[in-house]
């Protein structure tokens, strides 16, 4: 067990002293929320919608969720090449304490990113239709810190070196995000689009996020709970699994 | 305390380590020698878990490292060739994290720790980023965390490389304390012969993945005829200088390096 807290803690240290990089992350959220948010506004109100603020925030906050969770796995590519892997590689401790802490570290980070987001969301005019609700939309950010920590890991454990890294940020995050329904209602869509949506896990976090916070949902909330939890099981399996297949 | 026997490692078309076997006994100081891509790190590597070995035995205190990790685990310490601290975080702070993952009670854990950064000259900077270290002070850092723990067998892949020849002295005085004091088997690779006949008590010479040679430095100067090991070193593995080919570890080191703008 202090194996997995000292591990956890070492992430978290780690994310507090990089403030460029907190402040970094912060930007490409920012415009979304902001020029996606002032900018489709009028249409969406048009369309019968309501204000596209609200309805793209909670989409945002998965985001940076999601890419903060799935980078943090990916910082085992880091560790592996400038060499901190070995050392805990060699420690008398099991792999599956290793990745835990990893994972819940990269989880909690991604977390505490999701709540600095939801802050300027919330400066930037969100308001949750039920704030009582607030705590449960916590649950759903968790959820989904843990299921892209999780991957993020698998995937960290599967590659050698940084080459791969674009690779998965074009054809995995980006695609993940984009087809998450985070900028767009996941109603009427058209069949090919409607089934990647709905097997891409982030859409439930984010329709969970949107089911408690504003009472809109396309799945439901409990659906969106249970896909999430089966999908965090799983792939923690398999982040485990290739976690302890790692050599260096 | 180190059984080896028929060991074999591929990569590919290339055999790193090709049919090794040798013993190191309890208590013993093993230096293993080599000249660069000889397939000491390899081996090194084989018998700390990190790798799987195509073919052949390896003992650790009797345990099989491949299926008894854990176990095995428990009993050596390392302080590997390459660095392997975590560079956001403190002197302190790394030997803290290493001190748990290797179970070191904690009150033992803090006074050890201050006793080896005082011994390499770390206390004052303990606070500081290891980022900001200079190359020696990284390398002292890694040794000193090595001895936080007290294994039964201690591995020091090239532990000298780069370091003044005062912290060069502080590590084998030290290297040898607890050899005595404690019985702790070493195993150790260096490229510097005076160190490895001074320290020693006996040698294994690898080239091209096969051992060469192997007994008491005095056997290995008289077997080759020679006054010195280097020389003997040399008469056994030639003078033709070998390339290590750069792993993906070194082209992204330079890619981080880039990054950070030479930070690192």
């Amino acid at each position: 067990m202090s194996a997995i807290y000292i591990l956890w803690l070492r992430e978290l240290k780690r994310y507090t002293r990089s403030r460029v990089q907190i402040v970094a992350s912060m930007g490409q959220p920012l415009l979304y929320l902001f020029v996606l948010g002032f900018g489709l506004g009028p249409v969406f109100q048009r369309a019968g919608n309501g204000d596209y603020r609200q309805f793209v925030s909670p989409g945002v906050i998965g985001m940076v969720v999601l890419f903060s969770s799935i980078f943090s796995g990916l910082g085992l590519l880091f560790d592996r090449q400038f060499g901190f892997l070995k050392e805990t590689l060699v420690a008398p401790v099991s792999r599956l304490q290793i990745m835990a802490g990893r994972t819940l570290g990269g989880a909690t980070v991604a977390v505490l990113q999701g709540l600095l987001v939801s802050l300027v969301c919330v400066i930037a005019g969100f308001r949750p239709v039920h704030p009582a609700a607030v705590p449960l939309a916590l649950v759903f950010m968790m959820l989904i810190a843990v299921v892209f920590s999780a991957l993020g890991v698998a995937i960290g454990s599967s590659l050698q070196d940084m080459q791969g890294f674009q690779l998965i940020m074009n054809f995995m995050v980006m695609p993940l995000f984009f087809l998450s329904g985070a900028l767009f209602p996941l109603n009427g869509l058209p069949k090919v689009l409607e089934l990647a949506t709905s097997i891409d896990p982030l859409s439930y976090g984010i329709d969970g996020m949107r089911a408690v916070l504003l009472g809109i949902t396309h799945f439901g909330a409990f659906t969106d709970a249970v896909v999430l939890v089966a999908v965090g099981a799983v792939l923690l399996v398999i982040g485990a699994y290739r976690f302890s297949k790692i050599e260096i | 305390m180190i059984q080896v026997r028929n060991l074999v490692k591929t990569f590919g078309t290339f055999t790193a380590v090709n049919d090794v076997s040798f013993d190191v006994a309890e208590g013993e100081i093993f230096a293993f020698l080599g000249p660069n891509g000889a397939g000491k790190t390899t081996t090194i590597k084989m018998l700390t878990t990190l790798l799987r070995p195509t073919s052949g035995a390896i003992e650790l205190d009797g345990l099989d490292p491949q299926t008894k990790q854990n176990e095995a685990r428990k009993r050596f310490g390392i302080v590997f060739q390459d660095p392997s601290l975590d560079g956001e975080l403190s002197a302190a702070e790394n030997m803290e994290i290493h001190g748990v993952l290797y179970h070191v009670p904690r009150k033992l854990r803090r006074q050890r720790s201050e006793e080896l950064l005082k011994l390499f000259e770390l206390w004052d900077r303990r606070a500081e980023q290891v980022k900001k270290f200079s190359g020696g002070m990284k390398r002292r850092l890694e040794i000193a965390r090595g001895f936080l723990h007290t294994p039964k067998i201690l591995f020091l892949d090239e532990p000298t490389l780069g370091l003044d020849p005062q912290s060069r002295n502080q590590l084998w005085t030290h290297v040898k304390k607890v050899n005595e004091a404690e019985r702790v088997t070493v195993f150790l690779t260096t490229h510097y012969m005076d160190e490895a006949d001074r320290v020693a008590h006996r040698i294994g010479v690898i080239d091209h993945g096969k051992l060469v040679a192997q007994g008491t430095p005095k056997a290995i100067k008289e077997q080759t005829g020679k006054e010195s090991l280097e020389e003997a070193f040399l008469a056994l593995t030639g003078s033709t200088i070998r390339d290590e080919s750069a792993g993906s570890a070194d082209q992204m080191r330079q890619f981080a390096r880039m990054w950070s703008g030479g930070r690192r």
